[in-house]
């Protein structure tokens, strides 16, 4: 029935688990190796200072600055946190204190659902629903004069984004409290809402800020939705009226014409070293916040 | 509390509306059966067939290739390195790691990969830059699953005269049978919504493709090609299109909900 007897495919088995194991391992190294060689063209001309701070973005001169770019990337992801990190929180602490069981089988599969919708069709809801809103009624509301494409409207896409993220992380985290800890708290004539506040929250905070953090992460790297909707002007945003430029979206837009000036693909992968190295920072900061978290 | 619960519900509701509102009164059966004709993007005749095949060709390609390097490793993590905690404990923080990098990155990396080895922008490197983003997925998803096999079972088995591979590949697989069919539907799901990876890698042509190394259209660029067109016609297109990407996605997902009921038989409860 078998080719092989027993230990041959034992053998065969365990070689393909290391091959594949090895390659899985060394894919993080591999992913920053490759882009730093690909970018060391550029790094070599310009100092990492200089390229980090300066204002100038133009390439067919030789002026590389993606200050613009992180200044934007930052603006759009700080703000979509800001919408996000409420939101997520108290409906972590609704779901899993003040609701009966049942409810968290309706809102997994929304939590799923709204996870799932790819990011595309987030970034033509966006420009559907969110850009008209901000230009027509947000802005004139407001006092201020604005497109609709802005790092607002990216912003508010994005954090609807990052919400099932975020929130899963959270239900988890709430869940994973002990009962004995809350039933401690009640007992001693603390009331509901005191024992979320003084003990749960209390409790949860390293776990609370990973989450937050994961979210951060996830938000600084996406790239078509905040493409479609952010507006992509080089240009340094004064309000979040403005429209803005974030580092994925540099890379997107140009992978056409990086090959026909010198030094611009080197750029755009040091952009893209830029983003995984900022994944990779604030994936390996939060790691050990959650790992202290388990710890107590 | 309730508002911001209720708030998140809405959202989604808003969304799913919405897209079906724009793209049900502009899809149409030409438009999922044929291959844009000349002139197609200036409002002229012709469908998203090849967007739509090219999308499952390059997401099914990738699912496979994951799924064959990444099910060993699960394995191997929660067979071979049961008693080295510490093990584990740094492969899943590298896993997790390659998780969070922006799909972004793995087109830029794939794009490099493919000048290095010479390939054009074909199903073949869309594929491969796909399977690199869904890879982590993939494997965490199954090792979730994996990690609740309860030892007894293992040491039963061996009390049986099995080896470790055996245990891996006969035993865990089949507990966790439904398990791994969730995993491989989310990364498939995965690996066909996402624009970025595949912007740089898989290209983008009017024609079906007819092998590995020809470029082939995806639906979420198909999706943002149209969508930045001037003409209305084109841009209804797109609402079109992103409602059956959606579907997809959708089918997708309560196909992958519904598959955990459904495959008990080859399961030992304890």
């Amino acid at each position: 029935m078998y080719l092989l007897n027993r230990d041959q495919r034992h053998a065969v088995n365990y070689t393909w688990m290391i091959i594949s194991l090895l390659l899985v391992a060394f894919l993080p190294f591999l992913l920053f190796l490759g882009l730093y060689i690909k970018s060391t063209l550029l790094l070599q001309e310009y100092s990492l200072f200089d390229l980090i701070f300066s204002k100038t973005w133009k390439p067919a001169s030789g002026q590389f600055g993606f200050y613009p770019f992180i200044v934007g990337s930052v603006w759009v992801t700080l703000v979509a946190m800001l919408i996000t990190a409420p939101v997520c929180l108290l409906t972590a602490i609704y779901v899993t204190q003040y609701t009966k069981k049942n409810f968290l089988r309706i809102m997994h599969p929304a939590i799923d659902i709204l996870a799932g919708i790819p990011s595309v069709v987030y970034g033509l809801w966006g420009i559907l629903v969110i850009v008209p809103f901000i230009s027509e009624y947000l802005g004139p509301w407001m006092g201020v004069k604005t497109m609709g494409y802005s790092i607002l409207a990216a912003s508010f896409v994005l954090s609807i984004m990052i919400i099932p993220f975020v929130l899963n992380i959270l239900i988890e985290i709430f869940r994973a409290i002990p009962m004995e800890l809350k039933e401690a708290a009640l007992s001693l004539g603390a009331t509901q809402w005191q024992t979320i506040k003084h003990v749960l929250l209390k409790k949860a905070l390293p776990g609370i800020i990973a989450a937050f953090g994961f979210g951060l992460a996830r938000a600084f790297g996406e790239t078509m939705a905040v493409l479609m909707v952010v507006g992509n002007v080089v240009r340094l945003p004064k309000s979040v009226f403005d429209p803005g430029y974030t580092l994925p979206a540099l890379i997107a837009n140009n992978y056409g014409e990086m090959l026909s000036i010198p030094r611009y693909d080197s750029a755009l992968m040091f952009a893209a070293l830029l983003l995984l190295a900022v994944s990779l920072f604030f994936n390996l900061v939060m790691h050990f916040f959650i790992v202290r978290y388990n710890k107590y | 509390m309730i508002f911001a619960t209720y708030f998140i519900l809405a959202i989604l509701a808003v969304i799913i509306y919405s897209i079906f509102e724009k793209g049900l009164t502009s899809i149409s059966w030409e438009m999922l059966t044929q291959i844009p004709q000349g002139g197609y993007y200036y409002g002229k005749g012709g469908g998203i067939l090849n967007a739509i095949l090219g999308s499952l060709a390059l997401a099914t390609g990738a699912t496979i290739l994951a799924f064959v390097i990444g099910l060993p490793v699960a394995l191997y993590l929660n067979v071979f390195l049961i008693r080295h905690k510490k093990v584990i404990d740094v492969i899943r923080f590298l896993l997790d790691l390659i998780w969070g990098v922006p799909s972004i990155v793995y087109g830029a990396f794939g794009f490099s990969l493919m000048i290095f080895f010479g390939l054009k922008t074909s199903l073949l490197a869309g594929i491969l830059t796909v399977t690199l983003f869904i890879l982590p997925i993939m494997i965490r998803s199954m090792d979730e699953i994996l990690r609740t096999v309860p030892i007894g079972l293992q040491e039963a088995a061996y009390s049986l005269g099995s080896n470790k591979s055996e245990i891996a590949f006969k035993i865990f697989t089949r507990q966790s049978f439904s398990g791994i069919i969730t995993a491989i539907l989310l990364s498939f799901g995965r690996g066909i919504g996402d624009a970025a990876a595949v912007l740089f890698t898989a290209g983008y042509t009017d024609h079906l493709p007819n092998g590995l190394l020809e470029p082939v259209a995806t639906l979420p660029l198909s999706i943002f090609f149209q969508l930045s067109s001037p003409v209305p016609e084109v841009q209804n297109r797109a609402y079109a299109s992103a409602l059956v990407l959606t579907l997809i996605i959708l089918i997708v997902s309560l196909f992958s909900r519904g598959i955990g009921k459904r495959y008990h038989k080859t399961k030992i409860n304890f």
